[in-house]
Formats: C-alpha cells, structure tokens, sequence
C-alpha cells in the first residue's frame, strides 16, 4: 500500500503561508477555506478575488434595483453601475465605442447570438462557414446550425498536435467564405494562434472573423481595434469575475444590421399589439431584466487585472506553463500536447500518462487536493481529428507558482505508484 | 475507504488482470454502455440460456473505475440465475445512491461493496454504475 511519504510532506511545506502571500493568493478567499489547494483548473473557471466578491456584495447590500426601469433611487443607481460597466469592458478591450459592447451571460451565449442573428441573417445556400478545429464545442455547433440551417458549408482547418495550422489549411477561406471562427488560445491545446493573420486572411476574401476570446481576456492583452475583429466573445467567470455574465464585442455597423436575439422586455422601443420597434444597438440585444451584480462583479475583476498588470500576469503565467511542460516532459511516461518546450503557448497544458485514464489521474490528485481538468474539454472533433481520447490540463493564473508544478509531478508519481508503474 | 485505496485494491487487481476482458462468441444480449462526457465506451455481453447467465464478458476502453467495476460485476454474475443477478443490480446501484443495504444484501454484493465509496464521490458515480446499467437494460429483457 502507498502512502504519504516524505515527498508529500515537502511539497505542502512549500504552500507555506509566507508562499501564499508571496503570489498573491491571499487576495482568493478560497485559498483560506481550503489551504491546501492547489488549483490548476482556471481554464474552466478562475477563482475569485477578494475584491470581486466584496464588490458584488456591496453592491446587493447597498445598491440593488431594477436596471432601465422606474424613478427610484435604487433603480439609478443599479443603472448607472450597468453603464459604467459596458464603458469600462469597451475601454479595457480597446473597443472604439460602449455600444459596441453587448452582455451576455457568457461566451456561449455571445457565439449563439452572433449565429443566430448575424449567421442566420446573412448566411446563404452554397456559402462557407470555416472553422479552426481547435473551436470549443460552443465555436462550433451554432456554425453546424447555421450551416444545416442555411444550406451553408461548414469546413474546417486542421492542426498538427503542436497546434500549428497544416500547411494549407487557411486557403479554405475563399470568396465563398462568409464567416471564419476560432479561438484565440486554445483552452485544449493551448496553443495561441495567430489571429491577426486570420482576420486579415477573413477579410482579404471578404468573410467576418468571429474570435472566442475566453482563454486570452485576462491572460493577453486585447485591443479589438488593432485586431480589426468583427466578433470576439469572451467569460466572466474565466478572467476572475462572477459567472453568468459575458461579453459579445461586435463592430457597430454589423450589431446594428443585426434583427434581435432573444425578445421581451428591455430591448424595445415600442410595442403594440401586433408589433415592436426595438431599441437601438447594444439594448437590442439584452432583453429582459439584466445581470447587474455580474457587470459589477466584471467591473471589479477588470480592476484586479488592471491592478496586477496584465504584461505581470501574462509573465508569470508564461514562466509556470514553460516550467511546467519542462518538467513534465521529462517524464517518460508523460506525453505533453501542444506547443512544443520554448515556443509560446497560453497558461494551460495538455497531457496524458501512460497507463492511466485521466478522469483517474485526476480523483488520484484531486484527493491529494490537486485539482485539474480531465476529459474531452468540450473540444471532441479537436481530440478526434488528433486520435487523442482524453486528456489531462493543468492551466494556470496569477494565483498560482512553479512550487505547485512539483506537486503536480510528485502527484503524477503518485499515480502512477497507485497503479503499480513504481515502486518506492 | 479513501481514494487511493480504492485504486490499490480490487480495482487494480481487476484492471491489469483483465480477465473478462475479451469477445464472448456465444454472447445472446450485447448491451453498450456510452459516458458521452468522460468517453468511457464499454459493451457488455451476456450468454444467458435457461434463466442462467452462462458466461459475460465485456469490450471497449474506458477509466480504471469503470473497468472494475464492469469486471467485478462480471464475476459476480457469472453462473447465477437472472432473477438473482437482477436483485444484485438494484441493490448495487441502491448502494451508489447513499441508500442503506441489509448485512445479507451487503454479503451478496461480495467485492462490488468496495465501490461503496463512490456515493460520495459524484464525479465518479456514472464510471462505477456503467456496466450494472449495461447489466439492468440486459436483463430487462430477459425472461428469468
């Protein structure tokens, strides 16, 4: 039988609480109610910050009300915040006006809007959608709905298991191509593509770029302008704020070709009977009462980014994802997707063990409080075209430090003593 | 029983064992279990003749708790009569919801009770419960 042994120890000594001041974790209340936390999971979502949590709390004890609706204080109040907000996420992506940004509750939901509003209304019979294969599930299945809907093809641009585009792959946009979708990093490789290019290639050929901006936003600078994007979506929940609420970034002339998603109240001008004008772009586009505490959450998380810097972040972030495919590849037993040792890459990594499943991988080190992602990571057509499985991802953010690398490789270790690979 | 142990004990045993692992040629019901979130694929077969489920085996891929637990379920059914491996299956997935078993339901279970554990575990419940529901859709059509 296995047990803790003297690594084990070490390697909580070092998550020492001078360690955790160190970096920053004192700011993430969860690290008080689990010290022992090792938290490598915020690709899927990030833990939140002091300062969001107190923010959003402040908000519903002093300022609650009804946004856009009635004279009471309250109701100026919970409006003039919600405003605040949209300026404060256009300014902090670089967008040229508040109109141009729509809250939705997340990225998800921005991509459907998009295809069921831009998509649908300009996609036609023989046109072409393209998709990079690295898309989330949610960068993929709205275009799929389009496509089946329209009459449109969908066509996708293959990568090698570094994440590099095979050679050829972006002369699947053409003339006929009206939209082109992909990530900016991929939250299942982890490679960062090179989205300038992809945008200038889109419009060369007359196509819109649609960007899911969820693994960059809080990692990467963002400048929606220099970009020249069309469409770029991002979380709440994946860049330290609350989850329920995100952001569509979209030019103001196409939002403003663009008929209404969801329908209902908020986003009307006037209505009869048998009819509605709508609002005018962004509130056109949010019906119904709409997630203040989220945009107040948001606001605070985007404080927190500003605060820290973001050339910080990205820099520490880079040092553990580099020290981290380091030391796991100098595992022989340890197979490690993506970008290969010294090229770039986002704050995660993708990998596999020998001889071990990674949902088990992951209860094994979930039980030693490491937390990782373990699955598919909602990329299935990515992992097929690859003939990868599952995979194991450890991502990373400010709050983390090379000190849990080594716990996450002890842990491996442990693993694999567990299912009988080492002895000792 | 903590994870690790979990892992060192049966399932172990089972995983690399690999006993019930292959094709079953005179296999009368084939029943395919699919995690579409976790891509545990496994397919049990069953050689059921005169109320008793003559042989079982499985195929597919799947995490070391599934495989285990489809293997020691295998075990556990061979030779028996439906109506008695019918009583197991409701009894097993009983235990995973938290539920309360007798001593002598707990003593029928054998080697599964190590899987006992998972109903605190949520995330591993469907790896554990695949092959017995594999087992209950089965057995579901068979006339004991």
């Amino acid at each position: 039988m296995v047990s803790s042994n003297l690594t084990d120890t070490q390697s909580h000594d070092r998550l020492s609480t001078t360690d955790r001041d160190r970096t920053g974790q004192t700011d993430f209340p969860i690290f008080t109610s689990h010290p022992e936390l090792i938290y490598l999971d915020h690709a899927a979502t990030s833990q939140k910050p002091k300062q969001v949590i107190d923010a959003m709390s402040r908000y519903l004890t002093e300022s609650n009300g009804s946004p856009h609706r009635g004279a009471h204080k309250l109701s100026v109040e919970a409006t003039r915040l919600y405003d605040i907000g949209r300026k404060k996420v256009a300014a902090f992506i670089g967008a040229s006006r508040p109109e141009e940004v729509v809250f939705t509750k997340n990225a998800t939901e921005a991509l459907n809007l998009i295809a069921y509003t831009y998509g649908l209304s300009t996609v036609k019979a023989g046109d072409e959608i393209v998709v990079a294969i690295t898309s989330h599930h949610s960068n993929i299945v709205p275009w799929q709905m389009v496509a089946s809907r329209t009459g449109a093809t969908l066509k996708f641009m293959y990568v090698s298991p570094e994440g590099d585009f095979l050679p050829g792959e972006w002369d699947k946009i053409t003339d006929q191509t009206k939209l082109v979708a992909f990530p900016w990093v991929s939250n299942s490789l982890g490679v960062i593509h090179d989205i300038s290019g992809l945008i200038a290639k889109a419009h060369a050929h007359g196509a819109v770029a649609v960007v899911d901006a969820a693994q960059a936003v809080g990692h990467l600078p963002v400048d929606v302008c220099a970009l020249d994007a069309d469409f770029l979506v991002f979380s709440g929940h994946k860049m330290y704020g609350p989850t329920g609420i995100g952001v569509l970034y979209g030019k103001h002339a196409h939002l403003e070709a663009m008929p209404p998603f969801l329908t209902g109240g908020d986003m009307i001008e006037y209505v009869e009977e048998q009819s509605t004008t709508f609002a005018a772009v962004p509130e056109r586009f949010e019906a119904g009462t709409q997630h203040v505490e989220g945009v107040v959450g948001l606001m605070a998380a985007m404080d927190f980014i500003e605060h820290m810097g973001i050339t910080r972040i990205s820099e520490k972030e880079q040092r553990i994802a580099r020290y981290a495919v380091k030391r796991l590849s100098e595992l022989p037993f340890v197979r490690v997707y993506g970008p290969r040792e010294g090229h770039d890459r986002g704050a995660l990594v993708a990998f596999e063990v020998e001889g071990i499943h990674p949902h088990d991988l992951a209860s094994i080190l979930d039980d030693r409080g490491i937390a990782i992602r373990a699955g598919h990571h909602c990329t299935q057509p990515l992992m097929k075209s690859l003939g990868i499985m599952a995979s194991c991802r450890a991502s990373f953010s400010i709050y983390n430090h090379v000190g849990e690398v080594d716990a996450l490789v002890e842990g491996l270790h442990h693993a694999r003593r567990i299912f009988g690979y080492e002895h000792g | 029983m903590s994870m690790d142990s979990l892992y060192t004990e049966l399932i172990m045993m089972h995983n690399r064992s690999g006993h019930n692992k292959h094709v079953l040629p005179e296999a009368t019901h084939i029943e395919r279990g699919h995690n579409p979130n976790c891509g545990d694929d496994l397919t049990l077969q069953l050689w059921i003749e005169e109320g008793i489920v003559k042989d079982a085996a499985y195929v597919g891929h799947g995490c070391a708790i599934s495989q285990a637990a489809m293997s020691i379920m295998i075990d556990l059914v061979k030779e028996k009569p439906v109506a008695e491996a019918k009583v197991l299956a409701h009894d097993y997935l009983r235990m995973i919801r938290g539920e309360q078993l007798t001593e002598e339901q707990r003593d029928a279970l054998a080697d599964a009770i190590v899987f006992e554990s998972l109903s605190k575990m949520p995330a591993r419940v469907k790896c554990g419960t695949l092959g017995w529901h594999c087992l209950e859709v089965s057995l579901a059509e068979t006339a004991e």
